[in-house]
């Protein structure tokens, strides 16, 4: 069986071009604080989201509406709301982080197909069981801190699909859980649906040097022509005693095409692609790369590979902990 | 695993300096007509910008002498050409080729930042949204520039595909075809 090639929307425009470049599977959210990528200018209004659903169906493809942060208390009936329009708009399944938001899922909207956010950081088969007894979770993201061992383990221990980041931008904390964003701006991915607010970053370019600030702070610079990086705190560079470095991460994308064969050996069903955040361009060419590559697995064919770092954060690609080889 | 950077062509120096003595006024008004043409067709690219649709955008062609002032103004958006120092909340600076491949769709702005290719600065979340709503609206520059000009549509099609396939400067919206 094709492995299923997950692929990023903010926009209706992006949807359709992931649609027509292969992609079997879309995921995107609604433009609000229900979905970890409240970004200005994107994202889908209720009638851009059924047309969108209608689009993907008429050609062949699956929508998945990602309701991934966690509810504010005493606005619960946003994030509610939110899972019945999807259903409302056909959406095929929806991607959820919170327990109680999965709860009230399960209990109004029985027949609504129930992911599991990498937000939730499940990353052991017992947390992954539970979340299917519990609330009929059908599907769990992977968090991106697993190696391929660990994700042929967990497969090994549960009948829950699981699907992984093989793409994108390389989130290397517990998601769900990791608060840098909020100490520098008081918002984050988490609650506001936003890791570094676009609101609170600021760039300068000082003599050829890109001076990048989050929340007042400096966080990087880069000398002119060097690649830049993302203004997230896990990827700035900070001295400590004698040292000066990317002392979380080094400002780099997740690349994990070359793991495709080893991951479908390991029992995974779906790869992801990240980046809501990125234009049709990034969408539409890193998916025909992706399709390509897991028909080539289907048809005993080589992978295909090394088309896309120029894509990517810092310009330079890492298997992240899929190896875990780094520091 | 590091790459080497996109090249992006560059405008001509001979042409640029011509721009040096152009007179903004018919540049600014012609543009202002094209704009607020896109605002009628894709009145959801103003819809996009959100609490952003009345900022003001500089929009700062490297390789030109001039640079673009924007201003939405919630869909009546007006465009200024100036020489010299403008200032707005958001400024956008790159390549007179790597704005119009953003506008057409033919470059991700992402990828144009981490390899220095476009510089942002002042109001991030301006400048992120109007990214955004200009990719969603899937704008095809030539076509519109085509289609506001009457008998000679033709001909500015056929001019626009040979300035392309000649100078590497995406001026049309890359069509989207099923791939499987």
């Amino acid at each position: 069986m094709v492995m299923e090639i997950v692929c990023p929307a903010g926009t209706p425009a992006s949807l359709r071009a992931a649609v027509k470049a292969g992609a079997h599977t879309v995921y995107c959210g609604y433009a609000d604080e229900t979905n970890a990528r409240n970004f200005p200018g994107l994202n889908f209004d209720r009638a851009e989201m059924r047309d969108g659903i209608a689009f993907a169906h008429a050609n062949g493809a699956k929508v998945l509406v990602a309701i991934n942060t966690y509810p504010r208390a005493g606005a619960e009936a946003i994030w509610h709301r939110a899972v019945a329009d999807a259903e409302t708009a056909g959406t095929d399944a929806v991607i959820l982080a919170d327990p109680g938001l999965l709860d009230h899922a399960a209990k109004h909207h029985p027949g609504l197909r129930r992911h599991l956010s990498v937000q939730a950081a499940a990353a052991n088969a017992d947390i992954i069981n539970f979340y299917a007894q519990a609330f009929g979770v059908k599907r769990v993201v992977l968090p991106r801190v697993l190696s391929v061992p660990e994700i042929a383990t967990i497969n090994a221990e549960t009948e829950v699909e699981t699907e992984v980041f093989v793409f994108g931008g390389l989130c290397v904390m517990a998601e769900g859980r990791c608060s840098l964003s909020s100490y520098a701006t008081g918002l984050s991915p988490n609650m506001n649906g936003v890791c570094s607010p676009a609101s609170h970053v600021e760039y300068h370019e000082d003599s050829g040097a890109l001076n990048a600030r989050l929340g007042g702070y400096t966080i990087h610079q880069v000398g002119q022509g060097e690649p830049a990086p993302y203004p997230t705190l896990c990827k700035g560079c900070f001295s400590t005693g004698d040292k000066t470095g990317h002392l979380f991460a080094d400002p780099v994308s997740l690349n994990a095409e070359h793991l495709i064969p080893q991951l479908a050996k390991a029992g995974v069903t779906a790869l992801k692609i990240e980046g809501r955040q990125r234009s049709r361009a990034y969408v539409a060419e890193v998916v025909r790369n992706f399709r390509a590559a897991v028909d080539a697995l289907e048809a005993g064919q080589p992978m295909p590979e090394g088309m896309l770092a120029r894509l990517s954060e810092g310009q330079a690609t890492t298997a992240g902990a899929y190896k875990k080889t780094w520091r | 695993m590091p790459q080497s950077p996109m090249s992006l062509p560059l405008f001509p120096p001979t042409l640029a300096r011509l721009l040096r003595i152009a007179p903004l006024a018919p540049i600014s008004v012609s543009l202002t007509t094209y704009a607020r043409r896109l605002a009628k067709q894709h009145p959801g690219l103003f819809r996009r910008l959100g609490e952003h649709a009345h900022a003001r955008f500089v929009l700062d062609p490297t390789d030109l002498p001039i640079s673009l002032c924007l201003e939405p103004n919630g869909g009546v958006p007006r465009v200024s050409a100036t020489r010299g120092p403008v200032t707005g909340d958001a400024r956008i600076a790159g390549s007179l080729a790597a704005l119009l491949g953003l506008v057409n769709g033919a470059y991700d702005g992402d990828a144009l930042f981490f390899s220095r290719d476009l510089v942002i600065e002042g109001d991030t979340a301006a400048a992120l949204a109007l990214r955004n709503a200009v990719d969603d609206a899937e704008l095809d520059i030539s076509g519109e520039v085509a289609a506001m000009s009457g008998p000679f549509a033709g001909a500015v099609r056929r001019i626009a595909a040979v300035v392309e396939r000649r100078t590497g400067v995406c001026l049309s919206r890359r069509e989207e075809t099923m791939a499987w």
